[in-house]
């Protein structure tokens, strides 16, 4: 076809006749240069600050005093690390960051069983069981997710003195399961939405009722969701300070409570390296649950979101 | 016939609009209903209804001579299938077809002994221990009736079970469907939106528009004798050809349509002496062509505008005083678009109905 009126229509390149298979592509074009080069730029940016705290927790305090602080440890010693663990004073506890460790844990571990055990099933009822009043009680579930934490710090402390439990773990428990549950109950709810509802009706069918149905077919299916609702509720939990800071009493501080004691201690000479090492310690229960479960979360987010 | 569901002045409505209204329906012991319609006209609610997966507003529901309108789904003695299959996903195809029995707390030798038989009927035994999605569609099919058939129920309920199947295996499993009925002799009630699902399953056909059942006839009935333009509309494909016509009080035995003047000596009213603007159906299988042409009681002359050919049959789309108007011809049949055919119109194969209510003349 020479005409002129077709000329815009024919290819720009001419492919080889004998073309077959897959199209050949370059590995390094214009494009792909600039692409890795950005995110190469902005991953050394974000990784820097890990660096340095990382070479710094394994430094001495005399190698720290030269201020070099991007220089690789001349000499590596793990002596801040145990002592960060096991000895470090906050007030007048020597016991070092372990103790907060632990109350961290007996903190996390029930609130997060709490606030989803619960939360799954307000959201499976509010999905699929349909009661009358659902959508008033889903939709003061939700605004209580926009109310500022601020405002319920108050009441929230009378309320626990008067249960006679402010200042213990259970209250700090409590507290958290509660202000899980809005965030919780919306990601449930919504998942369970996109389950197919015949499901559900073919269960009823089976004659199934309401904790039959919850436990033996959608909690099975619910996995995802529980996985994403697990990282979610233990990352906050553990990083929790203000609720940690509230409603607890010294003894029971938790990790990041003490880790702010230790790192702002006025007193003596500052540490860095004990602190850089504390901070690594604090921060490695969520670190390790996103880097086991990263696929997984973005898995169950998408499948939570889909839907709502 | 005795009958084994029956419905009384069921009604439904989700807040203004009612979706069933005061339906009243009796389902015989052992037949095979088809409760037929588009897309929103209440079928699958009434089925629901039936199931007890909806409340109604109002009315009673009955099976086998029960009051079941506030009974559980799993008390009414019904088994259900679904579009979906609706198929427990981590639970094997057993544990699929033997969860309703282990709930309802049957002896686990009953239960061996119904998955069994369910199993051996449907020869679903090879994939007892699969997980449903390791089952191809018509498996998982399969699976979902026996779930239903492992109840031992009277009453098997349909909704829309062939609808996500390829067009080869609605075909295979329609006939097993059949076959079950024939074997079992269950009160089956069946969805769908498919007329042929329809017309080559059901004992009885009911067709349903907004909530109200517009026709409740055996196949042949509707089809022959549709009570309602809405359902000679909707059973046969292609569709029927509607023309506008009236019938003259003062020669009440004729139907004129443009210049064309249909004697009625030998139509078989519904309404003797109707008269006034009426539609005349008729149905594109009805129309003779060639030889028979000439000697049918009326005769037009046609412009084929479009040819389909489709093997057995071939689809001729023309225009008569307006109005789209279809023919079927056989599949041999020479034709081209622009060719003229002369088309032959047996009064007596025809429907009317009344322009107004719409209903059979």
């Amino acid at each position: 076809m020479a005409d002129a009126t077709f000329t815009h229509t024919t290819p720009r390149r001419i492919w080889p006749a004998d073309a077959a298979g897959p199209r050949p592509r370059k590995r390094f074009s214009q494009r792909n240069i600039i692409i890795y080069s950005l995110l190469a730029v902005l991953a050394l940016y974000y990784l820097l600050p890990l660096y340095v705290m990382m070479v710094t927790s394994l430094k001495g305090m005399p190698e720290i005093a030269l201020g070099n602080i991007f220089a690789p440890p001349t000499e590596i010693t793990f002596e801040p690390w145990v002592k960060a663990w096991s000895t470090v004073c906050t007030g007048l506890n020597c016991d070092g960051l372990s103790r907060g460790f632990w109350n961290s844990v007996k903190i996390t571990v029930p609130s997060v069983f709490f606030s989803i055990a619960i939360a799954s099933v307000n959201g499976y009822a509010l999905s699929l069981w349909r009661f009358k009043g659902a959508n008033v009680f889903f939709t003061i579930l939700i605004i209580g997710a926009f109310i500022p934490y601020q405002v319920m710090i108050y009441p929230m402390v009378i309320l626990l003195r008067e249960i006679g439990i402010y200042g213990d773990l259970s209250g700090l428990v409590l507290v958290h399961t509660i202000f899980g549950m809005p965030i919780l109950t919306l990601l449930f709810r919504n998942y369970f939405s996109s389950v197919p509802e015949e499901l559900f009706k073919a269960a009823r069918v089976d004659g199934a009722g309401f904790w039959a149905i919850y436990f033996r077919i959608m909690l099975p299916m619910a996995l995802p969701i529980l996985v994403v609702a697990v990282i979610l509720q233990t990352t906050a939990i553990w990083n929790d300070f203000l609720f940690g800071v509230i409603f607890s009493r010294p003894t029971n501080y938790p990790m990041t409570v003490q880790l702010n004691n230790i790192v702002n201690s006025v007193q003596g000479v500052k540490e860095y390296n004990v602190n850089m090492a504390a901070t690594l310690l604090s921060a490695l229960v969520p670190l390790t649950i996103y880097l086991i479960s990263g696929k997984l979360f973005v898995r169950g987010i998408a499948a939570g979101a889909v839907k709502g | 016939m005795q009958s084994n569901v029956s419905i009384k002045n069921l009604r439904l409505e989700y807040g203004p609009v009612a979706v069933l209204k005061d339906l009243d329906l009796d389902i015989g012991k052992g037949e095979f209903l088809v409760l037929l319609g588009s897309s929103g006209c209440g079928k699958s609610t009434l089925l629901n209804c039936i199931a007890g997966l909806l409340e109604p507003t109002d009315g009673s529901i009955f099976i086998n001579g029960q009051n079941v309108t506030w009974a559980e789904p799993s008390e009414r003695g019904i088994g259900m299938v679904f579009q979906s299959y609706a198929l427990y996903p981590q639970m094997t195809v057993e544990g699929n077809l033997t969860f309703g029995l282990r709930n309802a707390k049957v002896p686990k030798d009953e239960i061996k002994r119904r998955v069994a038989k369910a199993s051996d009927m449907l020869q679903i035994q090879p994939l007892l221990s699969r997980k449903p999605a390791a089952l191809s569609g018509g498996q998982r099919q399969r699976v979902a009736i026996g779930r239903a058939l492992v109840r031992d129920v009277d009453v098997f309920l349909f909704d829309e079970p062939l609808s996500n199947l390829d067009a080869k295996l609605r075909a295979e499993l329609r006939v097993e469907i059949k076959r079950l009925h024939q074997r079992l002799g269950n009160t089956m009630i069946y969805v769908t939106h498919d007329q042929v699902e329809a017309m080559t399953l059901a004992d009885r056909i009911a067709i349903m528009r907004g909530g109200v059942v517009l026709q409740l006839a055996a196949p042949k009935e509707i089809y022959n004798r549709p009570a309602h333009k809405y359902v000679a509309d909707f059973i046969g494909s292609p569709a029927m050809n509607f023309l506008d016509a009236v019938i003259d009080p003062r020669e009440p035995l004729i139907a004129r349509a443009g210049d064309l003047a249909i004697p009625l000596e030998h139509y078989d009213f519904e309404r003797h002496g109707h008269t006034g603007p009426v539609w005349f159906g008729i149905r594109p299988e009805n129309l003779a062509t060639g030889d028979a042409a000439n000697s049918a009681p009326v005769q037009v002359d046609l412009i084929a505008e479009l040819v389909e050919p489709m093997g057995a049959e071939t689809l001729v789309w023309s225009t008569l005083f307006g109005t789209p108007f279809k023919l079927r011809m056989d599949g041999q049949a020479r034709i081209e678009a622009g060719d003229v055919v002369r088309v032959g119109l047996d009064p007596k194969l025809a429907s009317i109905f009344d322009k107004s209510d719409e209903l059979r003349v």
